[in-house]
Parts: structure tokens; sequence; C-alpha cells
């Protein structure tokens, strides 16, 4: 907003004063920036020598060692091997991926309860639509974390105990004999290899391959179908390969590993076998989803509302049918609106299951800034590297939707 | 017409048939009901499905809802009330009349004094009237607005009255000072800078000097036990170095600039006034209200910020933070756009480090970390500094908004600000912000509503806000043990009706202000 002119046609003839510095617009944002850096290192002197000075008192020092001593407290969902002995520095790596696994399972859910809702505010259903905007409304302004305090009040409340399932006249019954919904948690069949490849990493990791696999080959067959039709005008049906290309490699590895399944079985007190789900970890999990969902249900709502009617009219004129308008006109431009925000509320489920902390799921927040830092007192310490993990999943997937936005973005001439 | 046909045609119809009413499909509820719910096969579905959910929920809940019982002591006695009158289920909305103060106030506040917060409240309302709806109240109801902060820190804090009467008399003070020094006449105002200038510019040399040599005493401490301290070590001691080279230029500097600037009047001014209000909080502000206090004594029983809970915790949170970070997200986003490279660097920093982290872990800096930057032995009440870090948190996203609004302006604007000659300030007072600020109005309203939600997260650092009052005193009570279906929809019914009737007034004022033809 400075005004600029040529410094060679004053400073010139008069050469340069000292009052430049202030009153000449040229050099006026040099000064304050200068007045700020040291105001910058004013403060730095202040609140650093504090902290020597306090930590001096206190008899601590900086020191991230701690992090290779033995933790000695337990973790009831362990993804990777950890017992207590195992040091502080393994207790936050079961937080991180205790936290990236009720995150990642969030996010699918509130994307497919906000998709769902957002499409149904807008259906022609006058009751439908009425019960989605009563939904979204509700669940928008109350607090994520009362939604997650009662999820999880109702698991271990209502939710019948393990004894009930006892006996002949059992007052609760497992879900075909399969799922178990107790105030322990949900007891469901766990998938189990006989054939196994060392470790339960790896053998997952095949499957993982078998799928990346056959999205390879399905895309090949997209580009193939489409090759044809531009070059015949017919598009060949490609459903059934698609299904097979699916199906089959996946069904393979499984096949080969030996896929069997520990059903839960009650034993004693409690269920033995099979994989538990623990109460805090679904009440943490569907609080975030319908909460978040609320708000992706509004920008799918949004995304839909933004496509002008004339693009839906414009390609039923060319005489494309209902379906095909959906998937081909209104969907790729309504992306372009939905997913940027969609990514952010990615991002705001990750920094809201810190909040885990209030129901007793190990994620980060909880071993490294709850249990360790009160175990070692190491505050600034762990702060800091809680700090370090979540900026950096922030600033990472923010890098990636700056690409992505500057893909998407609309090309004008 | 029709005589022309009078003689051809047998019969000729004079008058027009009165309309019939449409067919019963077409029309009424049958056509509403045919057109909005049944249109389809699987419209009659979805709502066949929809009203069995409806009557589902309600059947289960209206039950509930109807044989609660509202008189009762303790959980078991509610149950056993509920038991008697054969219902088999009931809420025990009796915690919420037993516990009420507590859900409101928090466990602490004394209860004869419950009125304070209460009357607080309500000012705050009056208050925020003729704020919120300038156009239907008289501009003179804003003098009661300015005046709020000081009667609402009197009633909820306590303490002597004269205390916020001081800070607002040292307001106005510092305002007489500034027009005093303002129309002083040339020379006098030198004299004025002279002075001013002389011991500022000495004042800041020797706060530099200072600084410098806690940079090195930092610098020391740290030592060079591996190489990456070695490598703080020495930034702190390159850091020192500059200090000490530029503490005597930049005093020289500073107090020419001011003695220079006389002319002008606006440094010399401002300078003044800031040093004026600097003296009257820190040296007059004690020794004075108590003095007069001594002789007049007006007080309230004084109440610790540890003591506030419940309810009143939220509100007071949510509307200190949403005030205070307003002013410093607009001036964190003006700090982004500029072009000054160090200024945009510190504050594109601050925004996307608060933005990277959750809340909870700034609260954990409260909590635990912020003690250590403090001088040693100050004594900052938790309240003070959660509402530091929140404030901050909220700024950061304020900021990112007010730039979205300021990013929207068309170019021409401050291009057409410049032309007219207006300066910087000038130009953002009265080109920029009012648009910018009225674009981002919708997002700012988003950003209060959910700062206002996330009031609720102090409960995980144990402060007795609502949540925290049904997690602890109420659920782990003999007398309540593990009630949760009625306090939890107390809170939720709460926050819900605050932040709906929040963002149905932003989406009011967004039809009012818009101005643009559509």
């Amino acid at each position: 907003m400075t005004t600029m002119t040529d410094p060679h046609a004053s400073t010139g003839s008069q050469g340069f004063k000292l009052s430049m510095l202030l009153n000449d617009t040229r050099y006026r944002s040099l000064t304050f920036q200068f007045i700020a850096l040291v105001a910058i290192i004013a403060f730095m002197a202040f609140v650093g020598g504090n902290l020597v000075r306090n930590l001096a008192e206190a008899g601590l020092n900086i020191s991230y060692a701690f992090l290779g001593e033995p933790a000695g407290y337990d973790i009831n969902q362990r993804p990777i091997e950890y017992d207590s002995q195992s040091s502080h520095g393994r207790a936050a790596m079961v937080g991180i991926l205790n936290t990236l696994i009720v995150s990642f399972l969030a996010c699918v859910t509130a994307t497919v309860i906000g998709v769902f809702a957002g499409v149904l505010r807008l259906s022609n259903n006058w009751i439908v639509a009425r019960i989605m905007s009563v939904y979204v409304e509700i669940f928008r302004n109350v607090p994520v974390l009362i939604w997650i305090l009662i999820i999880f009040s109702i698991m271990i409340n209502a939710l019948p105990a393990p004894r009930d399932f006892r006996g002949a006249d059992a007052s609760s019954s497992m879900l075909f004999d399969m799922f178990a919904f107790t105030n322990r948690g949900v007891y469901a069949p766990a998938p189990e290899f006989l054939n196994s490849f060392g470790s339960a990493a790896l053998n997952w990791l095949m499957v993982i391959g078998a799928l990346v696999l056959s999205f390879v080959v399905a895309r090949t067959v997209k580009r193939w179908a489409t090759t044809k039709q531009e070059a015949t005008g017919i598009r060949p049906a490609t459903w059934y390969i698609n299904l097979a290309v699916w199906i089959v490699p996946v069904a393979l590895v499984l096949f080969f590993l030996g896929l069997t399944w520990n059903f839960p079985e009650l034993k004693g007190f409690n269920f033995k076998g099979g994989m538990q789900v623990r109460g805090s970890l679904i009440a943490l999990w569907f609080a975030l989803a319908i909460y978040t969902g609320a708000f992706i249900a509004e920008n799918v709502r949004a995304g839909i509302l933004a496509i002008s009617k004339g693009q839906t009219e414009a390609a039923g004129a060319l005489g494309l049918r209902p379906n095909r308008i959906m998937s081909l006109v209104v969907l790729p431009q309504a992306l372009r609106v939905i997913i940027p925000p969609l990514i952010s509320h990615y991002l705001n489920i990750t920094k809201n299951s810190s909040l885990a902390i209030a129901v007793g799921y190990m994620d980060i927040t909880a071993t490294l800034g709850g249990i360790t830092l009160l175990q070692t007192g190491r505050a600034i310490e762990a702060v800091l590297l809680l700090m370090l993990f979540y900026l950096t999943i922030s600033l990472s997937i923010s890098a990636i939707m700056n690409v992505f936005n500057n893909r998407m973005k609309l090309k004008e001439r | 017409m029709s005589d022309t046909h009078a003689q051809s045609v047998a019969f000729v119809r004079h008058d027009s048939i009165p309309p019939s009413p449409p067919p019963a499909t077409q029309a009424g509820a049958v056509k509403w009901m045919r057109e909005n719910l049944f249109s389809t096969w699987l419209n009659a579905a979805m709502t066949i499905i929809a009203v069995y959910f409806i009557a589902r929920l309600v059947g289960f809940a209206f039950p509930w809802f109807w044989n609660g019982v509202w008189d009762a002591d303790t959980i078991k006695e509610c149950r056993e009330i509920v038991a008697a009158a054969g219902n088999t289920t009931g809420a025990c909305f009796a915690v919420l009349v037993d516990r009420w103060d507590h859900l409101l106030f928090g466990f602490k506040y004394p209860q004869a004094e419950y009125w304070r917060p209460t009357l607080a409240f309500v000012l705050l309302i009056v208050a925020i009237l003729p704020v919120l709806f300038s156009n239907h109240f008289p501009r003179k109801m804003l003098i009661l607005t300015g005046l709020y902060p000081f009667i609402a820190f009197w009633l909820i804090w306590g303490g002597s009255l004269w205390v916020p009467l001081f800070i607002l008399a040292s307001i106005f003070l510092t305002m007489a000072v500034f027009r005093a020094v303002e129309s002083m006449s040339v020379s006098m105002r030198t004299m004025l800078a002279a002075v001013v200038g002389v011991l500022s510019g000495l004042g800041l040399a020797y706060l530099l000097y200072s600084g410098a040599t806690e940079l090195w005493f930092i610098s020391d401490s740290i030592g060079t036990a591996d190489a990456f301290s070695t490598v703080a070590s020495l930034v702190f001691k390159a850091l020192s170095v500059f200090t000490y080279i530029f503490f005597i230029p930049m005093g020289i500097f500073v107090g020419y600039a001011i003695f220079n600037d006389a002319e002008d009047g606006g440094l010399v001014t401002l300078v003044t006034a800031l040093a004026a209000i600097y003296l009257l909080l820190a040296y007059a502000l004690g020794p004075v209200s108590s003095a007069i206090n001594s002789i007049i004594p007006i007080e309230l029983e004084a109440v610790p910020s540890r003591d506030m809970g419940g309810y009143m915790l939220s509100m007071i949170l949510g509307v200190i933070c949403v005030s205070l970070s307003i002013p410093l997200g607009i001036l964190l986003a003006l700090g982004r756009q500029s072009n000054m490279p160090l200024i945009k660097g510190v504050c594109v920093v601050f925004i996307e480090f608060i933005r990277g982290v959750p809340l909870i872990t700034l609260l954990f800096v409260a909590n635990v970390m912020l003690a250590y930057f403090m001088p040693p032995q100050s004594n900052f009440d938790l309240i003070l500094r959660v509402i530091i870090m929140i404030t901050m948190f909220s700024s950061a996203y304020i900021a990112e908004v007010i730039r979205g609004g300021l990013a929207a302006l068309p170019k021409g604007q401050y291009e057409a600000a410049d032309s007219l000659g207006l300066n910087y300030t000038q130009a953002t007072r009265l080109i920029i912000l009012p648009q910018a600020l009225k674009i981002s109005i919708p997002g700012i309203v988003n950003v209060a509503v959910g700062l206002f939600k996330d009031t609720t997260l102090v409960s995980v650092i144990s402060m007795f806000d609502i949540v925290g009052m049904i997690r602890g005193p109420i659920q782990q009570s003999t007398d309540w043990i593990s009630i949760y279906w009625e306090v939890y929809l107390f809170a939720a019914g709460v926050f819900f009706i605050v932040c709906f009737s929040i963002s149905k007034y932003s989406q009011w004022l967004e039809r009012q202000l818009a101005t643009d033809h559509r």
C-alpha cells in the first residue's frame, strides 16, 4: 500500500537523512521490520531467560532421554507389540497408531454419514429432508465432547455385562453367534491366517498388495473400454471383468494364507478370542463420525446446490440419462466444491481425536501427553513432541490439499 | 359477438361455467402428501421408514420424559418413585433440580452471591443487544456496552469497586493526555518531545541491554553438551552480540525519531499516552484504589478465579475469548497480507502453528508449560492462562476467515483507496476493513460458535465447567452415581440454545447486510 517513487530522484541531490527512515515510505517498512525483529529478540530473551531460571530452580533440564526409559504402564489397545517394560517412546508409537486408527475409522464413517445426510436433505421427500435438517442442526450445535461422553456412557451403562450371556436363561445373547455387545466393548470375529508369512503385518501387506494390483488392472480395463468406445462408439460391458478383477486376486491371496475366523466365546466371566473393540474406541469413533458427518452433510448439500440448474438441463438437452448426468456433469463439478472442506474436516477429526483422553482411549494425547507426562514430569518435552506430531499431520495434509486444489482449479483462459 | 351466431347456432352460452373444484387427489393435504411423501415407490418406502423411526423414538423417549421424577434426593429414591408408579422407564430430572446451582455456577462459588453472575448475564444481554441489532436500538445504549466489561468484572470477581473504576478513569485520563499533547503548540510539543525522546531512548537502550545480557545467560546455560545444544547456544550468542551492537543505536534512533516527529506530533502523542497509562496502571492502581476504598468502602466479596465453574465458566471463557480474538485476528490477518516479509512471516508461522495443533495441546501448555515461561514466583491463575491460550487459538482461525474476506475484495478497492491519497491506516480503516469484515461475518460467527463449544475442553485439564461438573462432582457423588442421560441432555440443551441462536442470528445479519443486487 506504499507509494513507490524513484529512489534515486530525491536521494541523488539531497543524500540520505536519518529522518527518512521514518518519514519516507521507501524506508519506513524496513524500519518497522527492524523494530519488530528487535521486539522478537527481546521477547525470546524474556521467555528463554525465564525458562532457564525456572528449570534451574526446579532442578530440571531439557532432555529427551526419557523416551528410552521403561514406561511401566499398560495400554489396553496395542496395534504393535507393547508391554509395561517397553519404553516411553514405544508407548508414544502405540499412541500414534491408535490416533491414526480412530481417525481413519471416523473419517470413513463420517464421509458415508455426511454424503448420505447431505443428499437426503435435498430429497423431495418432506419428512426425510426434515429429519436430516434436524440431525444436522442438533449435532452441529452441541460440543463433540458431550457426544463422546453420551455414547461412552451408553456403552458402559446400557449394554449388558458379559455375565448376562451365561447360563441357559441368559438375559442377553450374541448376534448370529458372532458378535457380542457388552459393556466391556464389542466382540467380533477376528481373521487369522494359518499359513502365515512370518508376521501379521506382512500378511496384511500381501492383502493390500493384492488390492493395489486389482486397482491398477481395473484402471487398465477402464482405459481399454474408453479406447474401444472412442474407436467404435460402443462401450463394451466391463462390469463382470471388474468384478473378477476385484475379487479373484484378494480371494487367492486369502486362500493361500489360509484365512480362518477366530470367534469370540464366553469363557468364565469374560469373552475370549475374537477381536475386542472397546467402548472407548466405539464412543470416540461414532461421536466424531456423527458430529463431523453433520458438517460434511452441509458441505455436500452446498456443493450440489452450487452446480447451477442450467448444467443439468444442458446435459439433459444433449440426451444424457439422469444417472449419467449425475456422474458425468454434476458430480465432477460438485466435487471441486466439496473436497477441500472435506479434507479440512478430516483434519478436524484427527485433531478432535485428542479428546480420547476424556474416555480413556489410549491415543497419543493420552500416552505421551497424559501418563508419560505425569510419570516423568517432562512437561515441556512431552507437549512439544505432541504438538510436533499433530503439526506434521496437519501440514502434510494441507500440502496434499494444495496440490489437489491446483490440479482441480478451473482452467481459465 | 354472440349475436352474429344467434340465427345460425341453436345454443349460445352467455355466461361462463363456474370453475369446478379440483379433483380430491389434486388438492389440499392429499395433493401435498402425494407430491412430498409418496411421489415414487422409493419415496413412499423412505416415508414409511422415517415414520416408523420417529414413532420408535417418540415411543421410547416420551414415556421416559413424561414419567420423569422432578423431586427426589438420590438416584435410588428416584428409581423407586418411578417403579412405585408402575412405570418401566422414567427420567430422573430431580438431579437437575438438586444440582441446579452446581450446573450453572460450579460448586465453589459462594451461594449468597449467585445474584452477581446472574445480573452480569442479564446485563450482558442488555449490553450486547445494541451491538447485534444496531438499527433497532438507540446508539446511546452503546455506552453501556463500553462500560459492561468493568461492571461484569466487578460483579463476577468482586473486590473493591474502585479497582475497575480506576482502570476506567485511567483510560479517560490517557485519552485526555492524548488530546492535550495533540493540541499543544509546536514549541511546547518540541520541548515535551525532547524529554520523552531522551527518556524513551534511555529506557529502550536499557531494556535491550538487559535483553542482550539475558540472551548471553541463556546461551551459557544451554551449554555445549551435544551438537544440538551447541548450535542452539551459538544462535543465542549471535543474537546476544547482535543486540549488544544495536542497543545504543536503537535507543538513539528511537529517541531521535520521537524528537524529530514533534512537528507532526503522532509519535510523541502515542508514546506519552502509552507511558501515562502504563504509569497509572502499574504504580497508581493499587495504592489509589485501596486508599479510596478505605475512605468510601464499596466492595463485594472477592471470589478467586478457581472458584468459577459450571455453565458460568463456559460463558465467561466464550465471551472474553471471542471479544479479544476478533481484534487480534484482524491484526494477524492484516499482518499476513502485509508486504513486509518479517511481519508476514511471523503471522504465517503463528497462524499455521496454532491451526495445526488441537486445542487440548494448547490447554496442556496453559496447564503445565506456561508457568515455565513466566518470571519465577509470578502467579498467573489458571483461568487467565486458559483465556490467553483459547484467545490465541481462536484468533488464528478468525485471522484466516478475515484473510478470506480481504482476498475477496477486488483489487480496485485497494487501488481506489491509494489514488484518493489515503495512507495505509486510513485505507484499511475506511475502505478495506468495513467491506472485508462484512464478507467475513458468517465465518467469524462459525468460529465463535466453534469456540464456545470448545470451552467444554477445559474439563480435561480439571476445570469444573458444566461438563467437568457432570463428570466430577455429580456423577461421582454417592447420591447421583453414574447418572448420564438427564445431565448430558441438559448440557447439550444449553449449548444447543446458544449456538443455534447465534447461527440463526448470523444468517439474519447476512441478509441484512446484503446490499448487492441479486
